[in-house]
């Protein structure tokens, strides 16, 4: 079937579906959060281990749909490496794509700084499948932020968290 | 029995989305299981209706009021003779078949406390018996009453085929159960129930029997009478009505002496400060306003299928269902969740498509402008017991060609070429 220009399923997605970046449990880890999404029962456990202010590393094990797949391995691509507050910008700039309704207008630089994220934007248009892209970037989220907590509070490792995702998005 | 000529073609004419594009490409619409659509007739009637009758039934002394009360009550004329109801007073019209089983539930917990309704009473020590293929609603209005009441919730499992395991008929119906809910086709499975066996049972021990034929009675001659249930319930927008309006029968000296489930105007005979005494059925059962154009819409839908005849649906759908079980043998990794064989079940097929998941499936198909649904279709339970997170769903009627089902299956190589 030849893709149209309109469709959701643009051939990064199916590659990332194909072939997952970042996929398979990480140790050690300072964070690990479990969320699902309880309409389409997509689910993602993810862990991330932070260093110097970088999330130095994140992996991910999860089942679903292509959508909700491909979308946590570009995340992964994206923000490994990168120091966290780039990282949950980018989450905000992802969650703001999705909220669009397919009206989203990206600049040159939001859509670099994206990348293979953009080809998520046809999703906008499908209120029922929004959150099966949103997964894997809401679950980075909270791992981020409890992996920083854990830090702040007493240095840990090995925090975890169950999350749904019904309510955030 | 010959069947009248069925002519599909025909038939598709009367329905005007059916003639709409969708993503570019003509609609291949099969999701009719989910809602139907609506002929013209139909929406004419409805149109009818609030340009030329409108106004609120049962009240007014004026012309208006007059005409508009004849059409509604014709309607449930209508009703009575579509599932050989013995009497008209014994079709209650509800907003869908989720308020006429909570109509029932609620009504046989409010037996609790409301005097001469002590045969109806259900408490601590005894069950109520629904099937392990429910939709959400048969399922959920009894788990609350079992919670209301104190009595135990039990079901009949499903094995592998997507059919009960016929010897827990007997071993979860015992002489502790009062009700016995269950529906006549499965939504999520296709699977035709075996009435009798179960209404056999239940009788014996003196059960009450309700039927939830919301997908049976679109697709097959429906009678009550034949059935020997004490309670029947659908719903009109799956036969080829609208939206608003569904229905309740039942047996008329249960309803007559059944609690009243809602209060309000029309359900009372006089209503006094220290005491209210109520109507007889089907008013009994009908507070408020009801939804009169969505009625009179259903009389004439009934109208419709009445005229192509109940049995040539059934034939066409029975025909349908072989052609499409035979086709999806020849998709590879295709798996159907539900009876893979056309006895006893209905043209409603759910399968999974094996690496690819269905909201991906149902989602490039409707890329492909052929509309299915996704998702665990308000059975969950049933997708639980298969160990998979949701399926994909066809689902046929009367304006359902062959055509489409071989669209269907080119649709789905070409999802499976994609995902290859």
């Amino acid at each position: 079937m030849s893709l149209s220009m309109d469709s959701m399923y643009q051939q990064i997605i199916l590659d990332h579906y194909k072939h997952p970046q970042h996929r398979g449990a990480i140790e050690p880890f300072d964070a690990e959060v479990h969320h699902v999404n309880p309409t389409c029962g997509d689910e993602v456990t993810l862990r991330v281990r932070l260093a110097d202010g970088e999330i130095a590393e994140l992996g991910w094990v999860g089942e679903g749909c292509s959508i909700s797949q491909a979308s946590t391995s570009v995340m992964s691509d994206l923000v490994v490496g990168k120091p966290i507050e780039n990282a949950l910008e980018l989450q905000e700039k992802f969650l703001e794509l999705m909220q669009s309704q397919g009206q989203g207008e990206l600049t040159e630089d939001e859509a670099e700084a994206l990348d293979d994220a953009v080809a998520f934007e046809g999703v906008s248009k499908y209120p029922a499948r929004v959150k099966c892209a949103l997964l894997g970037w809401m679950a980075m989220k909270s791992a981020v932020a409890e992996a920083s907590n854990a830090a702040g509070a007493s240095g840990n490792t090995g925090a975890s968290g169950t999350t749904e995702q019904g309510a955030q998005s | 029995m010959v069947a009248p000529a069925f002519d599909v073609a025909e038939i598709r004419k009367d329905f005007p989305i059916l003639s709409r594009q969708v993503h570019g490409v003509p609609l291949v619409y099969l999701d009719s299981a989910n809602t139907s659509q609506k002929p013209r007739q139909v929406l004419d009637a409805m149109q009818d209706y609030y340009s030329l009758h409108n106004a609120n039934v049962a009240r007014a002394v004026h012309t208006l009021g007059s005409e508009a009360t004849t059409l509604f009550e014709a309607a449930r004329d209508k009703v009575a003779a579509f599932i050989n109801a013995p009497s008209r007073d014994e079709v209650i019209f509800t907003k869908n078949i989720s308020e006429s089983l909570n109509l029932l539930a609620y009504s046989l917990s409010n037996a609790t406390t409301f005097p001469g309704a002590e045969k109806f009473r259900i408490g601590p020590g005894d069950n109520v018996v629904v099937t392990e293929m429910e939709h959400h609603s048969n399922l959920v209005p009894w788990q609350l009453l079992a919670q209301r009441t104190g009595a135990e919730f039990r079901y009949i499992p499903i094995d592998e085929d997507g059919r009960l395991v016929l010897e827990a008929i007997e071993e979860r119906i015992d002489e502790r159960t009062k009700v016995v809910s269950f529906v006549h086709q499965s939504n999520a499975l296709g699977t035709v129930n075996p009435v009798a066996r179960i209404v056999a049972r239940a009788k014996a021990v003196g059960a009450l029997t309700i039927l939830d034929a919301a997908q049976s009675a679109p697709h097959r001659p429906v009678d009550v009478q034949a059935l020997g249930v004490d309670f029947l319930g659908f719903t009109g927008h799956k036969l080829y009505g609208p939206t608003g309006v569904g229905v309740l029968w039942g047996r008329y000296e249960l309803l007559a002496a059944l609690p009243p489930f809602m209060g309000g105007g029309e359900m009372i005979e006089t209503v006094d400060m220290s005491g209210t005494t109520y109507a007889a059925p089907p008013h009994r059962f009908e507070a408020g306003t009801p939804m009169i154009a969505e009625a009179i819409g259903l009389g004439v839908a009934i109208d419709y299928v009445t005229a192509i005849g109940m049995d040539s649906i059934q034939a066409h759908e029975d025909a349908l269902t072989a052609y499409a079980l035979q086709a999806f043998a020849s998709v590879p990794g295709l798996k159907v969740i539900g009876p893979n064989s056309p006895e006893d079940r209905g043209a409603t097929i759910s399968f999974t498509v094996k690496g690819i998941h269905p909201h991906d499936v149902s989602q490039l198909l409707d890329e492909q402008g052929i509309a299915v649904r996704a998702g665990h279709h308000c059975a969950r339970p049933v997708c639980v017991r298969y160990g998979i997170p949701a399926t994909t769903r066809a689902s046929f009627g009367i304006y359902t060609t062959t055509a489409e089902i071989d669209a269907l299956v080119a649709g789905l190589a070409r999802v499976q070429e994609m995902f290859g």
